[in-house]
């Protein structure tokens, strides 16, 4: 169903090569490759030229104006001792680390309620999954910055209780806090993915189950949990890997400094300051290259942990 | 569901899918909402307790999607007051209408906001062309045809997907900046036109894959080459892999901000997010309205896509699992 699962299974798959595929190739060859061109040409110039330009930047000092030095492995053991960057890998995760499994609860938890062929559900549908084409707009940062304000509309709101809250977006204790829950907000487009997942999980199960008598719970434990695993795990990894190169919300709720306190300062922001606020841009291939090295790692325990908990049905 | 077209999309919602046909009939139009057969427990299928549970799932969703809309609305009305009560007033009741933070907002920067709007929008033609004929070609080459290094290739596109962007930013930037594209709209389109939005290749592969083969076939004892086949025949047919590709490339693009952020620096080539950006930075405070305004006539031509196009942003997320 999604790029992952061909992922997997193009490992698995290893079949001969029959001769009436080998005459296939050398008749298609040419057009193939004349289709393919755009996609090359982008391959070589966009992606692998610049990915591994930026490997080899790495390991320099480079402002843009001068030849870049080689340096060896300066820029890391640099990244080692430098606090802002430590700090902002704690930001990141503890992002990613709240904000993905809340967000995709809560899509679970809405999908579930949708699925049980309830009146109204393309309208319900469509109200929770808006917010997640707007979310990453500069627009709805600026409407999260003036919401979470010391007088925005959570305060207002509050108020009317006889609350008088923080400033949330200004103080470092809460900061994070109102983007972690601007991620949430944009629940819908994992919850749609759900929806898809929780259509194929056959009936039967569910009539069979009914049979033995099994509850609610049990039906969601035994059949709806393993049955959407799959899908859940699909979630996992793209949420994960996305959400590690959220940048935008971070920038403009805290006015393009991470504040207050470095609160707020994502590692792509930090990365975002080294590169193309201060051209330090040997710094900030070595950052991105931890980026990436950090992504996989988080990728790779995805799929290891994978076996042990996703259930494929085939 | 490897397919586009067996995915559940709105209007199957009535009907079956394509795993099981016929075992899910279900009973979105019965009375309490809760009449499909999972549901049911022996006789008492139309119980009280199932029009009860019904209920409290509408409220439910009522409460929690009136949580989640509430601050676009009020954003919208927040718009059209006068500028003080934004942060008085957390109601919706607008005693009048006040237009003028709109053409105040219009004015506030350099240019009149529309200037940033067209900036916007050539951008956003410029890439949704680029993706639709590059990435096309593309998934024709991986879903028909045969050649060598094919595995390779489609591994190395799919890995693609998933590439941070920040790996390449740097090298990116320098390159544009060393042909001397910086404060032009070329590092935003050239890249789609290179098709390295593999998201939607991928999009395409599913969905050619689920034509029928003998149509092709049909083509080429008609005497047709490739570029016929793919023009002729695969083009016509995919136009609704076609149509979620120019949504989704609208949406992004005109959101996008951090690649503006980067190569716009000049105000006269600012698209609409890196000028939203600068108005937030030139009036800390003070303007509230005219920044709600200029927000939300930026969101509205996403707005306007979501409420035209849903059926193919719901089919495109179903399939590939993009944003």
């Amino acid at each position: 169903m999604s790029a992952i699962s061909e992922l997997s299974s193009m490992s698995r798959r290893k079949g001969p090569v029959t001769d009436e595929e080998k005459r296939a190739n050398r008749r298609d060859n040419k057009a193939a490759y004349i289709f393919l061109l755009p996609w090359l040409v982008g391959l070589v110039v966009i992606t692998v030229g610049p990915m591994l330009m930026s490997l080899y930047l790495a390991f320099t000092d480079y402002n843009l104006l001068q030849p870049p030095e080689w340096t060896g492995l300066d820029n890391f053991t640099r990244m080692l001792g430098d606090a802002r960057l430590h700090n902002s890998l704690r930001v990141t995760f503890t992002y990613v680390l709240v904000g993905v499994p809340l967000q995709l609860a809560v899509a679970l938890l809405i999908a579930l309620v949708l699925d049980k062929g309830l009146r109204g559900l393309p309208f319900y549908r469509s109200v929770f999954y808006l917010p997640s084409l707007l979310g990453g707009s500069v627009a709805v940062a600026i409407l999260w910055k003036q919401i979470f304000g010391t007088t925005g509309l959570v305060n207002q709101v509050l108020a009317m209780f006889g609350i008088a809250g923080p400033g949330w977006i200004s103080d470092p204790s809460t900061s994070l806090g109102s983007i972690i829950l601007l991620h949430v907000w944009t629940f819908g487009s994992p919850m749609i993915i759900f929806l898809a997942g929780l259509r194929q999980i056959p009936n039967m199960y569910y009539e069979a189950a009914e049979v033995d008598g099994a509850t609610t719970l049990q039906k969601f434990w035994r059949i709806t949990l393993p049955m959407l695993s799959p899908i859940i795990f699909f979630n996992l990894v793209l949420q994960i890997i996305g959400s590690f190169q959220s940048f935008t919300q971070a920038f403009i709720v805290s006015g393009g400094n991470g504040g207050p306190s470095d609160s707020t300062m994502f590692f792509t922001l930090y990365l975002y300051q080294k590169g193309f606020g201060q051209f330090d841009m040997g710094y900030a291939s070595a950052m991105a290259w931890f980026l990436l090295v950090i992504i996989g790692a988080f990728t790779a325990i995805n799929f290891i942990a994978s076996k042990y908990w996703v259930f494929y049905d085939d | 569901m490897t397919k586009l077209q067996t995915l559940p999309a709105p209007e199957h919602e009535q009907g079956k899918d394509g795993k099981t046909p016929g075992s899910r009939t279900r009973g979105y139009g019965t009375r309490g909402g809760a009449g499909r057969p999972r549901e049911s427990r022996g006789t008492l299928a139309f119980s009280r307790s199932a029009r009860v549970k019904a209920l409290a799932k509408h409220a439910l969703l009522i409460i929690t999607g009136g949580i989640m809309i509430y601050p676009l609305l009020w954003m919208v009305v927040s718009s059209l007051r006068p500028n003080d009560l934004i942060f008085r007033e957390p109601g919706l009741w607008l005693n009048s209408l006040e237009m003028g933070n709109y053409t105040d907002g219009w004015s506030a920067l350099s240019h009149p906001f529309g200037h940033y709007m067209l900036n916007s929008a050539i951008v956003v033609i410029g890439s949704i062309l680029g993706n639709l004929i590059s990435c096309s070609m593309a998934a024709y080459a991986f879903a028909r045809l045969q050649f060598s290094g094919k595995k390779l290739f489609f591994g190395i596109m799919l890995l693609t997907i998933m590439l941070p962007f920040h790996v390449v930013i740097v090298p990116q930037y320098i390159l544009f900046s060393q042909i001397g594209w910086v404060n032009t709209f070329w590092p935003l389109i050239v890249p789609k036109l290179l098709a390295t939005d593999a998201f939607f290749v991928f999009l395409m592969v599913q969905f050619i894959r689920g034509i029928p083969k003998e149509l092709d076939e049909a083509a080429r004892i008609d005497g047709a080459g490739h570029p016929r086949i793919f023009l002729r025949v695969i083009l016509p047919l995919m136009v609704p892999a076609l149509a979620t590709t120019t949504i989704f490339t609208f949406i992004w693009t005109w959101n996008d901000f951090f690649g503006a952020l980067i190569y716009l620096t000049d105000p006269e080539m600012f698209t609409v997010p890196v000028a939203l950006r600068a108005f937030v930075d030139s009036q800390s405070a003070t303007s509230w309205g005219s920044l709600f305004a200029m927000s939300i006539v930026s969101l509205l031509p996403v707005f306007l896509v979501f409420l035209f196009g849903q059926r193919f942003l719901i089919k495109g997320i179903a399939t590939t699992g993009i944003k």
